[in-house]
């Protein structure tokens, strides 16, 4: 694998008309490592996992991968579609609906990328697409359309896409929030695999057992804040901050029985 | 009484006379596929003016009777210096009427399409000529099939309207032969038949190619 890539964000801001998607969110990801993103629905995580490969434009700050400014070239300055597009073959993005295309094979799906992007021959894209979805346990479904798989194999599906162009840094915006509670733990597993070869991954989630036992750090947001960033331990089991505590009570009494 | 000769009789000038009625209706529906295709474009583009342009191009057309359409067509040319074949007027009105309609066929469809489906192409790095030719249009025509096959079969049947510019196709055909075998009701029905059978092939057409695109 290519070296894992870092993530540098300062002072982001991001603004939807008057409402205030983020605020003046620092967070450090060094190379290699899992950092999970928790914290209640529209507080602004997705948005932040966003910024990073500049899906989402943040209106002012910083977001370096590896040291490059992403999205801009100086403040105000946008950066060519061409330099953006440059910088976004080395992040993979799974997203929370997969969104592979329906009209394609699963092979397919994986294989456009690196024909499209990568300008590999369609003998080497297919090759590579048949290894990265043997990879995700899939070699049986490469002919099959989507529609013809389980959520949780077009998950999979949609992290071999992600794989097979061979990013530096991994993005996860909810990966198992559309997916039936058994079908949760093929996707979790294969996030697993990835993180003990040493990807950078950032995953918005809100698996507490994922973030405790495969995160680094986790940051907690709440009303486009980022109000905490430690070690799981002691954001999920010894939160200092009242709205931390506040939000894994209500987590806890949802899914105790 | 119901005459079974006269009415196979009538079928032989009506069938000549649908070769109009096709060659009118599929040369109408290519040039609205070509230029409905570049209005949409303009109307999803970013620059104001060509959307501007495309929303009025789009409410025009639709607003005016295709009948209406091709009598201003059709008269008003000879004005500007323009001496152009009746044939050649009518695809190009309708041609032309068919582009609104068919634009606007191709932006609710695209309009259909989850955002996700772009943005996964985005995310990888595609340029946005390829986020369109690969994953943005296929999944839109697949879509918008049933509508397509829709218009092409009003448009059969709005092409009789081109009688008025002196085209013998199948109404205008019947139109003759009833008047001169004085038996209206089975030229009728013979020019119903053939109608019939044109579009309930347009319709299996539809049909085959939605089941072949279908995923």
């Amino acid at each position: 694998m290519l070296a894992a890539s870092s993530v540098e964000m300062r002072k982001v801001n991001k603004f939807y008309g008057k409402f205030q998607a983020l605020k003046d969110v620092d967070l450090s990801i060094l190379p290699g490592k899992v950092t999970c993103l928790i914290g209640p629905s529209g507080s602004g995580k997705s948005t932040l996992l966003r910024c990073i490969n500049f899906l989402e434009e943040y209106d002012s700050g910083e977001v370096r991968i590896d040291g490059q400014l992403i999205g801009y070239e100086a403040p105000n300055k946008k950066m060519s579609g061409r330099k953006l597009r440059e910088m976004r073959r080395s992040i993979g993005m799974v997203f929370q609906q997969f969104n592979l295309w329906p009209h394609m094979t699963a092979k397919e799906n994986v294989a456009e990328g690196l024909i499209r992007v990568r300008r590999m021959s369609k003998a080497d894209a297919e090759r590579r697409a048949v290894e990265a979805l043997a990879k995700v346990g899939l070699a049986d479904k490469m002919a099959n359309h989507p529609s013809r798989l389980s959520g949780g194999q077009q998950q999979r599906v949609a992290i071999a896409r992600a794989i097979a162009m061979e990013p530096r840094l991994m993005l996860f915006d909810e990966p198992t929030s559309a997916l039936d509670p058994e079908l949760v733990g093929e996707v979790l597993s294969v996030m697993r695999t990835l993180a003990g070869e040493g990807m950078t991954m950032v995953v918005v989630t809100h698996e507490m057992g994922f973030a405790a036992h495969v995160a680094d750090q986790v940051g907690f947001m709440e009303k486009g804040e980022l109000v905490g960033v430690d070690s799981p331990d002691r954001i999920l089991h010894h939160p200092q901050d009242a709205r931390i505590q506040s939000f894994l009570r209500t987590y806890h009494e949802r899914n105790s029985f | 009484m119901f005459s079974l000769a006269v009415f196979l009789q009538s079928f032989e000038p009506l069938l000549w006379a649908a070769r109009y009625t096709l060659l009118i209706s599929i040369l109408g529906i290519g040039l609205g596929l070509v230029i409905g295709t570049l209005v949409c474009a303009a109307r999803l583009s970013p620059y104001p003016l060509l959307r501007r342009f495309a929303a009025i191009w789009v409410s025009f057309l639709r607003g005016v009777p295709l009948l209406v359409q091709l009598l201003v067509f059709y008269y008003a040319l000879p004005v500007i210096g323009l001496d152009v074949p009746a044939m050649v007027a009518a695809v190009v009105t309708v041609g032309i009427c068919a582009s609104a309609y068919i634009s606007e066929i191709w932006r609710g469809a695209i309009a259909a399409l989850p955002r996700g489906q772009a943005e996964a192409a985005v995310a990888i790095g595609m340029t946005p000529f390829d986020v369109w030719i690969r994953v943005i249009l296929p999944q839109a025509v697949t879509l918008s099939l049933p509508a397509l096959i829709n218009e092409l079969i009003l448009l059969v049947k709005a092409s009789s309207l081109v009688s008025v510019v002196g085209i013998l196709e199948i109404t205008r055909a019947s139109q003759a032969q009833a008047a001169t075998t004085f038996r209206p009701l089975e030229v009728y029905i013979a020019a119903a038949c053939i109608y019939l059978v044109i579009n309930l092939c347009l319709a299996a057409l539809g049909r085959y190619l939605e089941h072949r695109t279908a995923v």
